[in-house]
């Protein structure tokens, strides 16, 4: 295969659940058919949905109404047959904590259908008091109430973590000690062959740490990752989505559903990208991930709602 | 090429002309407020920068911070234990400096934002 367009991409990906599995690996992609065997022993398969960098309360050129495009976000997520088990989001579902802006948030997921939307916070939503008001509406359910937390979906292990509270420093996102020996623990039990899906607000690789896209001690808790067969890292945060693999490990960003940054370094700041909002639509979205097959990684589609 | 390039280098100067202009105007409305003897002073954040990034003025100043970015900044010194709410486009946060000392802040969402005010 050598080259393939989006729109060939996602029609490719509507087969996904019966049989023909497309991956993205060191940001090639690459496809091929599920023989009758591996069908038979595949795992009850699932997809979930990532939605990222809500913003709600934003405004600006490349988007007058983040709230409308989040609402789009849910239209498409709803549209979605079978419905995803679950939604996760990872982070900034305020902008600026504008007052508000977390119940007109809680306000248009209460639209999404599916089981439940799992949150993680990003620094727009806890700068100002600490994570005060997003864990009293979030943390339950979460480690301490600090906003961590794991659970299990069809025999895969989804980690959700926090590296936006000790946001100080050279500007980078962190977990700190006391998150990292948490996980340690979370995952001791795990056998090798145990599916993991990590989650967090900024990247857990070094992006661009110039614009403080990285996380100083992703290191750490990658350490007790790399064990696994199969770990996927998700993260919002940059606004776009970017690819990377490290043996098993595979990092996607995702894109927001309000608004686009620029590439990294690609401009002398990031924030949001002053562009028409026609053209800001095609650069962003939300993303659907299928569990296809045990020891598989995951099928990953990034889709745009422009 | 050539055009665009010369009117471009024509338009710089008249640009900052116009930037002068305003700035003087701010200045001369802020002073009429002011106490006498310490002038009020802006600082811009633009493109996720404090400007200018080292500021001195005499005990009294009043600063006034103007985010002219899209993205929410903050303007937070954590040992000094002052600190603005979100900015968000236009908004402004002042503070007045009735001590002397070296006042260090950041952005609260990009900690590699970093400035000083040194009051004298």
């Amino acid at each position: 295969m050598d080259r393939i367009d989006r729109r060939g991409f996602l029609e490719c990906m509507a087969w996904a659940g019966t049989g023909l599995v497309w991956t993205a690996t060191g940001g090639v992609m690459s496809s091929r058919l599920l023989t009758a065997a591996e069908a038979a022993e595949t795992p009850a398969r699932f997809r979930f949905v990532q939605i990222s960098d809500t913003h709600v309360g934003f405004t600006g050129q490349a988007n007058k109404d983040a709230a409308a495009t989040l609402e789009q976000a849910v239209a498409r997520i709803n549209a979605l047959d079978p419905a995803p088990a679950f939604v996760l989001h990872t982070g900034d579902l305020s902008h600026g904590q504008k007052p508000g802006a977390f119940d007109t948030l809680s306000k248009i997921l209460q639209g999404v259908r599916a089981q439940r939307v799992v949150y993680i916070p990003g620094e727009h939503d806890v700068f100002l008091d600490g994570g005060k008001e997003y864990l009293s509406r979030y943390g339950a359910g979460t480690v301490n109430g600090r906003g961590w937390q794991s659970f299990d979906h069809s025999g895969v292990h989804f980690v959700g973590l926090v590296n936006v509270l000790k946001y100080k420093g050279e500007g980078v996102g962190a977990l700190g000690e006391e998150q990292i020996e948490w996980l340690e623990k979370d995952l001791a039990p795990l056998g090798a062959s145990t599916p993991i899906v990590v989650f967090a607000h900024v990247p857990l690789w070094a992006v661009y740490p110039q614009w403080g896209w990285t996380t100083e001690d992703a290191e750490r808790a990658l350490g007790y990752l790399r064990r696994f067969g199969s770990v996927t890292v998700l993260n919002g945060h940059i606004h776009q989505v970017l690819q990377k693999v490290e043996g098993t490990v595979r990092f996607h960003t995702a894109m927001s559903t309000a608004f686009p940054q620029p590439a990294p370094g690609s401009a002398p700041a990031p924030g949001p990208m002053k562009i028409p909002e026609t053209e800001a639509r095609r650069m962003v979205g939300l993303r659907d991930v299928s569990v296809v097959a045990s020891g598989q990684p995951l099928a990953v589609v990034d889709s745009t709602l422009g | 090429m050539d055009t665009s390039g010369s009117v471009r280098t024509s338009l710089r100067p008249w640009r900052g002309r116009v930037a002068a202009v305003a700035s003087l105007l701010t200045t001369a409305i802020l002073i009429a407020g002011a106490a006498p003897g310490a002038a009020p002073v802006a600082v811009d954040i633009k493109d996720f920068k404090f400007s200018p990034a080292a500021l001195t003025v005499p005990v009294g100043t009043t600063v006034t911070w103007i985010n002219h970015d899209e993205e929410t900044h903050t303007v937070t010194s954590g040992a000094s234990g002052f600190t603005s709410t979100g900015l968000s486009h236009d908004e402004t946060f002042a503070r007045t400096f009735d001590r002397p000392g070296t006042y260090a802040y950041f952005c609260a969402l990009h900690p590699h934002m970093r400035a000083t005010v040194l009051v004298k």
